[in-house]
């Protein structure tokens, strides 16, 4: 009747450092350090923010246990949107990103009611979708790429200043100390670990230039995400529809709201990957986005994420998302052919499912 | 020389030692009860006998025809003759009843199933079962009865000497039940040796040649059928005398809490039919109401539709607590806020989500109410969890246990806890003590009474007779989603119900 399957997720958060470690640790022999320079990580981490904000979304979609293949081109599109409101359009930044956000919750809105009301499956719609805006965004930027103004940039380019850097670190690591002092056990492990990695991350990121802007956008909204997933009736409840549809429908959650919801918020996140994205690489152009709805649904399960439903975290995420980024990142600098890092990726993907299968089989 | 013999088989899992050396012998054309609370060590001795927890997992020693062996998986056991039936059924829904019963033995040649070959194989299963159904017939569109023949049909047909039976009556009405045991003698007369596990007391002791009782893992006492009473079974299962199995409701005290008037469900599966047609009832404050009547009567789709969980159409209306007359709750998060709960049949499927923890299953359905400033006090979700762990001595290790990983009495609790920190005014409950042992059902008996005391209005189906009978206040038999009898007091009695059940009145 017991079993040991209590310990599954520190055993999975494990292995997945130990992975992390792994990686960096060949990698910074590869290259002679360089991997582990300051000037790189912050690089890697700048990298990893655009599928990572995907990758915090897709958990809770995934939670749900839906799938949305529509996020590479939807991010892709509302990037491009973003850029001619304010390029061609002339609109203030104020303006053309909050219209970006706006746009991204609507068409997710629109996809998860034909998912919740229609009982399209989610794969369908969002497969369509995908299409519908890889077209659409053709259409607007007419095959040019358009770049953007100097301020819109900064939101992927720019960096926090070393002294904002430290009170921000600061105030997380007192805060987290504070909530720490609050509770016991394994909750106050947690919050002492993360108070320890936030001045970490801050003194990490300093020894370059600072935090980079986008990275800070990927923490705030990662925290929020995992707040949603753990601290709210929304968050909980998707887990419940994940894990058993007809039994959280029995306990009075309706299915139809929460569905729809996940994939607001997931067309919202995409509408703030689409701005970061423009703004990193420069340009709006017409096949931005490409493929990285595979990256994302990539992160989030060797994060750790089940695709049945029903269990995953944002943080798991993040890591996924690191180690993702990091193949790319490590392999770019040691110059070794382009077309490795899609066949290693996708070996590290099925060897993490396959590590995790068989740590979770039950000795029976 | 015993056909089969298991010595001092022991299983240890992490903190627990869930056999202690038992000791067990089947023989040819006999049939050995193995009675047991949950938690006993039951199925966990099914499990190391049919080869799903294969040698190495467990000390001790199984002999079959007085050589060792050692089964490395299910198949193993199986080919050796030992067939199982489980107690979650293990069918394709979507296969036909053939496909089913031929699953991974199809004739073939040249790589092609020769279909006619397979129905013929399947029919002469059936017919070896007494079953009469189509063999074409998409196994979903079965009752549960229906389902479980064509399991054990698949089980025979594999040449078994051994039959081991995991409650396999749970889900039967009495006259299926009363066929399947009945097919268990033929067997037996056979030469074929059972292992009989069941809840049932009177199937055990009309039906067993030998008894032997687990209790916390170890076999406390065996002995042949005609040596043991009822009152002694119960007795060694819990390990002290039982009295009394049921309590008794007090009377009722309130007024009309709900009622019901001219019900009719669509039957989702035959268009143009109702599998309820035209009941109406009314249920005080404190009072217990059972439904009776045979599997398919209607009475979960009655149940269900009463929650709004209805898969078709529902026309009728209901009151509560003597209020406007409206019509059907179209969705379960409807009858939730009028103050109706449901306890489904199917706790695996509509009661728990498994891979959750006893602490997110028990707050799932009252979610809203722990939410501070938006976000949930998870302070508050605990200490109600606790506090409703300990009102039901619901048995887990701790409040992050998985669902899953908990004996069936004891999710039961769970679902029956959830509920209870919703504080519904109206308790729907469709076969509360499924698959669940004496000492369990007489705890959900007692929270059921309870509850009623408190002044819930209670809707009990169940197949269970004694267990309706003793319960409810009054009983509505449904035949064929009709109401075909209402009795009350004296003239309630397993005859009564069988014969307004059956219509053979």
């Amino acid at each position: 009747m017991t079993s040991s399957r209590r310990s599954v997720p520190s055993w999975r958060a494990l292995t997945l450092a130990g992975a992390l470690l792994l990686i960096g640790a060949v990698f910074f022999v590869a290259t002679h350090g360089t991997f582990a320079s300051p000037r790189n990580l912050a690089l890697l981490a700048r990298q990893m923010s655009v599928t990572a904000l995907l990758a915090v979304g897709m958990v809770l979609v995934i939670v749900t246990g839906e799938i949305d293949l529509s996020v590479g081109a939807m991010s892709g599109l509302l990037g491009a949107v973003a850029t001619i409101a304010s390029v061609n359009a002339g609109w203030p930044l104020a303006a053309a990103f909050p219209a970006a956000l706006v746009l991204g919750a609507a068409l997710g809105l629109a996809q998860g009611t034909l998912v919740a009301r229609l009982h399209v499956p989610s794969f369908i719609v969002t497969l369509g979708g995908m299409l519908v805006f890889q077209g659409t965004l053709l259409g607007v930027t007419g095959g040019i790429s358009i770049s953007p103004g100097e301020a819109f940039l900064r939101v992927g380019q720019a960096y926090l200043g070393r002294a904002a850097g430290w009170a921000l670190a600061g105030a997380a690591a007192a805060a987290f100390l504070v909530a720490a002092a609050r509770v016991s056990g394994s909750s106050r492990a947690r919050r002492i670990f993360f108070a320890a990695a936030s001045v970490a991350f801050t003194a990490l990121m300093n020894a370059y230039v600072g935090i980079p802007l986008p990275v800070l956008l990927l923490v705030a909204v990662a925290a929020a995400f995992s707040t949603i997933a753990n601290h709210t009736a929304f968050g909980r409840r998707l887990y419940a529809i994940g894990g058993n549809r007809e039994a959280a429908l029995y306990s009075g959650v309706s299915i139809e709201r929460h569905v729809s919801g996940v994939f607001t918020l997931m067309g919202l996140l995409c509408g703030a990957a689409g701005i970061v994205l423009t703004a990193r690489v420069g340009s709006a152009t017409s096949d931005a986005g490409r493929l990285m709805e595979l990256d994302a649904i990539a992160a989030a399960v060797i994060g750790g994420t089940s695709l049945l439903g029903g269990r995953g975290t944002v943080w798991g995420a993040l890591l996924g998302a690191l180690v993702m980024a990091s193949l790319d990142n490590g392999m770019s600098l040691m110059n070794t052919e382009p077309y490795w890092q899609p066949i290693l990726k996708g070996a590290i993907l099925v060897a993490a499912v396959a590590a995790d299968v068989a740590g979770r089989r039950p000795a029976r | 020389m015993a056909l089969l013999e298991l010595r001092g088989i022991t299983r240890d899992f992490p903190g627990v030692r869930a056999l202690d050396g038992v000791d067990l012998d089947l023989e040819r054309g006999r049939i050995h009860a193995l009675c047991g609370e949950n938690g006993a060590g039951k199925s966990t001795l099914i499990k190391i006998l049919s080869g799903y927890s294969p040698a190495g997992t467990y000390e001790g020693e199984i002999r079959l025809r007085g050589e060792t062996v050692r089964f490395s998986g299910v198949a193993d056991a199986e080919r050796r003759g030992i067939a199982v039936i489980a107690q979650e059924l293990a069918l394709v829904p979507e296969l036909s009843v053939a496909e089913n019963l031929m699953l991974g033995r199809e004739p073939v040649r040249r790589g092609f199933i020769r279909w006619t070959r397979l129905r013929a194989a399947a029919q002469d299963a059936l017919a070896r079962v007494g079953a009469d159904f189509g063999v074409e017939r998409p196994v979903r569109s079965l009752g549960v009865g229906q389902q479980q023949l064509v399991e054990i049909a698949r089980a025979l047909d594999k040449r078994s000497e051994i039959l081991v039976l995991d409650e396999p009556t749970a889900s039967l009405t009495e006259r299926d039940a009363r066929r399947l045991l009945a097919l268990l003698r033929e067997l037996a007369a056979k030469g074929v040796a059972s292992l009989y596990v069941s809840h049932r007391l009177e199937e055990v002791f009309s039906v067993a040649d030998r008894i032997t009782v687990l209790r916390d893992g170890r076999a406390v006492a065996s002995a042949p059928a005609a040596e043991w009473t009822p009152a002694r079974v119960v007795a060694a299962m819990v390990g002290r005398p039982v009295s009394t199995l049921y309590p008794r409701p007090a009377p009722p005290l309130g007024g009309e809490a709900f009622s019901v008037e001219g019900w009719r469900v669509a039957d989702p599966d035959r268009p143009g039919r109702f599998a309820v047609d035209g009941v109406s009832f009314a249920v005080r404050a404190g009072e217990i109401l059972g439904i009776g009547g045979l599997m398919g009567s209607g009475r979960t789709a009655l149940a269900a539709s009463l929650f709004g969980a209805a898969r078709s159409r529902v026309l009728g209306s209901l009151a509560i607590a003597g209020g406007e007359r409206r019509p059907p709750f179209r969705a379960p998060s409807e009858a939730i806020a009028a103050g109706v709960a449901l306890v489904s049949e199917d706790r695996k499927r509509y009661g728990l989500v498994a891979g959750a923890s006893v602490l997110e299953n028990l707050t799932l359905p009252t979610l809203g109410s722990y939410v501070r400033r938006g976000f949930l006090d998870d302070g508050a979700r605990a200490e109600a969890s606790r506090r409703q762990v300990e009102a039901l001595s619901i048995r887990t290790p701790s409040l992050g246990a998985r669902a899953a990983d908990l004996s069936g009495g004891t999710q039961q609790k769970v679902v029956l806890g959830k509920w209870l920190l919703a504080k519904p005014r109206i308790l729907l409950l469709d076969e509360p003590t499924r698959g669940i042992d004496v000492g369990g059902k007489a705890e959900i008996h007692g929270i059921v009474c309870r509850l009623a005391a408190e002044g819930a209005a209670i809707v009990l189906v169940s197949s269970d007779l004694p267990e309706l009978l003793a319960l409810s206040h009054r009983v509505l038999v449904l035949k064929q989603g009709r109401p075909a009898a209402r009795l009350e007091g004296s003239a309630a009695t397993p005859e009564s119900v069988v014969a307004a059940a059956t219509g053979s009145a």
